[in-house]
């Protein structure tokens, strides 16, 4: 996995023994009714517990250490805490215990919330890029390689519609070519292969290989086995918050394969011993 | 690989777990990493990493927020356009719903409660209040749920967060300059001479807006703490607007009840609200005299906007590192 990297690599992300917890408001028993919440009024002793704040622990003590020119995967299952993980990379979320420290600032491949869907599509190229951190003129400059790399006005003149006319496929196409217009330095990817027809799939994984080439470290999520093996070299399998495994692309892979297929087909047995390829104990 | 193994790069193979008690129940995490705090932090100092998600110096902040400012002035314009995209009307709302409000106070407070016995220019007298009182308290409103209400933003996307409420804010001025437009032609029409003082509702907006800004920072940082606290604003700004002279006039008010204390009046009258509405009627309105206004009302107005907008920014750029969680 270090193949591509001089002598000594360099960091570009290191976490530090990561935990990072959410807390939720109105989730304690009984939450909804009123008698219940003046239950909580009165009853002052163990606040926050009684006022319906519950915490979920998504990430558990993860270290790691990324590397420049390196091609990282995640996977886990589903609520494992991939995503979570990405955005306190991007300092977008505080750890609770841990640091995770960075070079330059790592930014998070997503646009959708900046864009609304009452404005048109030319509108909402424009505010994403701004909202992205680029210029005015950047935005100018680029708008026409968005709106053709897009595809959107191939059957029409559909970007000076209002984006809640399009179809799902039209607006995440849309919102893929926004959040891939900028160069990054670090660059985290969540699920954004999986957007659009056959045809731009593959231009997006295109758009992705000359990103990485750009960025200095690439990060990426995906339930897509195949496209982990396309662009990544390594990979970080998270279950349930814990880090299980980070090895090389096939040895996780193999395991974590195993691991989920172990639960497709007989889930109430114990799973047939796995051979222990990746993580040799040290 | 070559060179010296990287500390950090693999974690101890976690205890073998059968798959059906990963899906159920959860397990306390496995023991940490050999790897000792020390050596991840110390090989990120030595390769110049800095904390991801740290709070940038204040001047770095009002940097990065100047940066963004073309983003804080489209978002603000998108907001707006947005708000009435989907009715037919479309933008002539923009006006429409200030005058419409307008209206319903006059109707109240002008015919039916007669409030408007000694006050000449009534009606200007009243819609300026409106108008006026509407920008500070959706500018609090808003804030408030700044950042409450933007999470996905706040945690999809890098941006100095003041930004938001700011842009909030902008929307709102931005909304209050059609309300002045439709003002404008109310004033014409109840024959009030255009005049040179006109002018002066240029820098009274101005203030207003910083001292708007910087009261919806501190509310969007109480806001995000505390979401419960958008339940309870409309008492409070309810309460305000009421003891601000929106519809009346205070010196009116004060007098009318003879057990209240001296204070009292100065004290109403000196509050930020009623001083930027007090100002614009002075501003547009000829039969609105300076020995209306508090005295020293510009170095107040001043003073306001200075207090809130310097303080409020601080105040609000304090958590900056803390927005976004839960």
């Amino acid at each position: 996995m270090a193949e591509n990297v001089s002598d000594t690599p360099i960091p570009t992300v290191v976490a530090d023994s990561v935990d990072i917890v959410y807390r939720v408001n109105g989730t304690g028993a009984g939450r909804g009714s009123a008698t219940a919440a003046l239950n909580r009024i009165l009853r002052r002793k163990n606040a926050e517990k009684a006022a319906g704040t519950r915490t979920v622990h998504a990430v558990k003590n993860v270290s790691f250490v990324a590397y420049k020119g390196e091609a990282i995967g995640l996977i886990g299952t589903n609520g494992s805490g991939k995503s979570t993980l990405l955005k306190a990379v991007a300092g977008l979320l505080p750890v609770e215990h841990g640091a995770i420290y960075t070079d330059g600032q790592p930014s998070l491949l997503g646009v959708n919330a900046a864009l609304m869907g009452d404005l048109t599509g030319e509108k909402n190229v424009y505010l994403g890029g701004l909202a992205m951190g680029m210029s005015r003129e950047e935005v100018k400059e680029r708008y026409q390689d968005i709106v053709d790399f897009s595809g959107i006005n191939e059957k029409g003149d559909f970007i000076t519609l209002p984006m809640r006319t399009y179809s799902s496929g039209m607006g995440a196409r849309l919102r893929f070519s926004i959040a891939a217009a900028k160069d990054h330095d670090v660059l985290l990817i969540d699920e954004a292969l999986a957007t659009g027809d056959a045809s731009f799939r593959m231009r997006s994984e295109e758009r992705i290989r000359e990103l990485r080439q750009h960025a200095g470290t690439v990060f990426l999520v995906s339930h897509n086995n195949k496209s982990i093996r396309d662009t990544c070299e390594r990979v970080l399998w998270l279950e349930r918050g814990v880090l299980r495994m980070d090895g090389p692309t096939e040895d996780v892979l193999a395991e974590y394969e195993a691991f989920t297929g172990d639960k497709s087909d007989k889930p109430k047995t114990a799973p047939k011993p796995k051979p222990k390829a990746a993580a040799q104990p040290s | 690989m070559t060179g010296p193994a990287p500390a950090g790069r693999r974690s101890i193979p976690t205890p073998r777990v059968k798959a059906a008690d990963v899906t159920q129940v959860l397990h306390t995490p496995p023991p940490a990493p050999v790897t000792a705090e020390d050596d991840l932090a110390a090989l990120a100092a030595r390769y110049g990493l800095s904390v991801s998600g740290a709070r940038p110096s204040l001047p770095a902040y009002i940097r990065q927020l100047w940066a963004r400012r073309h983003f804080i002035v489209a978002f603000a314009t998108a907001k707006l356009t947005a708000q009435y995209a989907q009715a037919k009307l479309g933008q002539v709302w923009q006006v429409m719903t200030p005058l419409l409000n307008a209206a319903v106070y006059y109707f109240i407070f002008g015919v039916l409660l007669g409030t408007k016995r000694g006050v000449p220019d009534y009606i200007p007298f009243l819609v300026t209040g409106v108008f006026i009182w509407t920008f500070t308290q959706s500018s609090i409103m808003v804030g408030t749920r700044a950042i409450s209400g933007n999470l996905g933003l706040v945690r999809a996307l890098h941006f100095p967060r003041a930004a938001l409420p700011i842009s909030f804010c902008l929307q709102q001025l931005q909304q209050l300059l059609f309300s002045m437009a439709a003002l404008v032609v109310i004033l014409l029409c109840f024959g009030v001479p255009v005049a040179a003082s006109w002018l002066l509702a240029i820098p009274a907006l101005i203030l207003q807006f910083s001292f708007n800004a910087g009261i919806a920072m501190i509310m969007a940082r109480w806001g995000a703490k505390t979401p419960d606290i958008a339940q309870l604003m409309p008492f409070v700004l309810r309460t305000w607007m009421y003891i601000s002279g929106v519809m009346w006039n205070i010196d009116k008010l004060t007098k009318n009840h003879h057990g209240l204390p001296t204070w009292v009046n100065p004290v109403l009258k000196g509050n930020p609200a009623a001083v930027y509405i007090d100002l614009m009627r002075y501003a547009l309105i000829d039969s609105f005299h300076s020995s209306q206004l508090p005295p020293h009302v510009w170095i107040l107005a001043t003073g306001w906007a200075v207090l809130f907008g310097v303080g409020g920014f601080i105040y609000f750029w304090k958590a900056e590192e803390t927005y976004g969680r839960g």
